[in-house]
């Protein structure tokens, strides 16, 4: 295809020493490689990280905002998996 | 073409869509939202990236000239990153599910607008300091608002582009300063950049609010959170003690502090100027539209000789 620009990838970059990476953007680029290259130049030209990840968006499945509330449901009505859902005896310190 | 008429949308959705906006929720790119919302974003999101590439020809314009290294590292590295915010701006417009592609092809065209502000000369070194201390500066007055802007990838660009931009800002005010306390001339060419730089800088924020056609959806919808004017008048506000500061005149004679409201009021803006040039006519329209269609005409052969590698190397791996 001629005047193309490549297909979408999704940059995540992990900030720093023991942090998780993070999604920052996306950029256009003909294969992971470049991608790479792009993700560099266009989000971390002063030091914002130290890895990245580009991942084709195209491979992304996500969660749907309409669902949000039947999708989440199994983990919020559960006080019982929180530490302030158990009791503990008066003056005792755990 | 404009449509004749609005789509229509479920009011029930409309006005939950509304109520997130008023309890000050991000709107995310799957979430629901109204079609005229979508495109009023398109549109705006589409002519900030421009403008953000644009915005590098008039400055690239120097680099090659810069008086020192250190000028000249700190202004590529400053028109870099006017590439870069150009990108993560249409990366979030893409979000909206349109292709970059298309907004490209728009602004190579000349049927898609950018700021204005670009459509002026860069004539002497000193206006790379007033982009800088003016432009960029009247630029984070704007984005700040905009980083608070009901749609999130948009609000997440903006936090991203006003870190950068107070670089932008810095090193242009340190030139201003730089020429300011030289020679006589280099004096008179900071004056000079001033006085060229400072009416186009306040029309960025454009026409009064009341002959803005689109500033009442995007204020009603959370994208913009302030008038044109009250940003126009704290830039003014921020930029009077500045220009003192480093001895330069702002060339107004009606600007005067007004203990009352405690703003600077200043002069008419010259209106028939800043349409005239947001309708094509400015000094470099023609020019700016010309170089930016060449330097993609250039990048042909970059582009297809990395679709060839790419789909070479898939080939390879395939067979593999």
């Amino acid at each position: 295809m001629s005047d193309s620009q490549g297909p979408l990838w999704e940059v995540f970059m992990q900030p720093g020493d023991a942090e998780p990476h993070a999604h920052v953007g996306s950029v256009h680029a003909y294969d992971a490689e470049q991608a790479l290259q792009n993700a560099r130049d266009v989000y971390g030209r002063r030091g914002e990280g130290i890895n990245i990840w580009v991942v084709p968006s195209s491979a992304i499945t996500a969660s749907t905002p309409e669902d949000m509330g039947p999708f989440f449901d199994p983990g919020n009505d559960k006080a019982y998996r929180h530490p302030q859902f158990y009791k503990v005896p008066r003056g005792v310190r755990l | 073409m404009e449509q004749m008429t609005a789509p229509v949308e479920d009011p029930k959705r409309v006005a939950e869509f509304e109520a997130r906006i008023a309890r000050g929720e991000t709107i995310e790119p799957k979430d629901w939202m109204p079609a005229k919302y979508r495109k009023q974003l398109i549109r705006q999101m589409s002519q900030h990236a421009h403008s953000e590439v644009v915005g590098m020809l008039p400055e690239g314009n120097w680099i090659t000239r810069a008086p020192t290294l250190r000028r000249k590292m700190g202004l590529l590295a400053k028109v870099q990153d006017e590439a870069g915010h150009g990108l993560y701006i249409y990366c979030g417009t893409e979000t909206l599910g349109v292709d970059r592609h298309e907004l490209v092809q728009q602004l190579l065209a000349g049927t898609a607008k950018y700021s204005s502000i670009f459509n002026y000369p860069t004539i002497t070194w000193a206006d790379i300091g007033a982009i800088g201390w003016l432009v960029d500066g009247a630029a984070i007055v704007n984005q700040t608002m905009l980083a608070k802007a009901s749609y999130g990838p948009y609000a997440r660009a903006m936090v991203r582009i006003c870190k950068e931009e107070n670089f932008h800002k810095k090193q242009g005010f340190e030139i201003m300063t730089t020429l300011s306390a030289g020679t006589p001339g280099q004096h008179r060419m900071a004056q000079d950049a001033l006085n060229r730089w400072w009416w186009p800088s306040l029309m960025m924020f454009g026409p009064h609010d009341k002959d803005s056609d689109n500033a009442a959806e995007m204020t009603k919808w959370g994208v913009k959170r302030k008038s044109n004017d009250d940003l126009r008048q704290r830039f003014v506000n921020l930029t009077v003690a500045q220009a003192k500061a480093i001895n330069l005149e702002i060339p107004d004679p009606l600007l005067k502090y007004n203990e009352e409201t405690e703003n600077w009021d200043f002069g008419p803006i010259d209106w028939d100027e800043f349409w005239r040039v947001v309708k094509g006519d400015g000094p470099c329209n023609r020019e700016r539209l010309a170089a930016r269609n060449k330097a993609h005409d250039d990048g042909e052969w970059v582009r297809a000789a990395s679709a060839a590698y790419a789909e070479k190397r898939a080939k390879k791996s395939e067979a593999a």
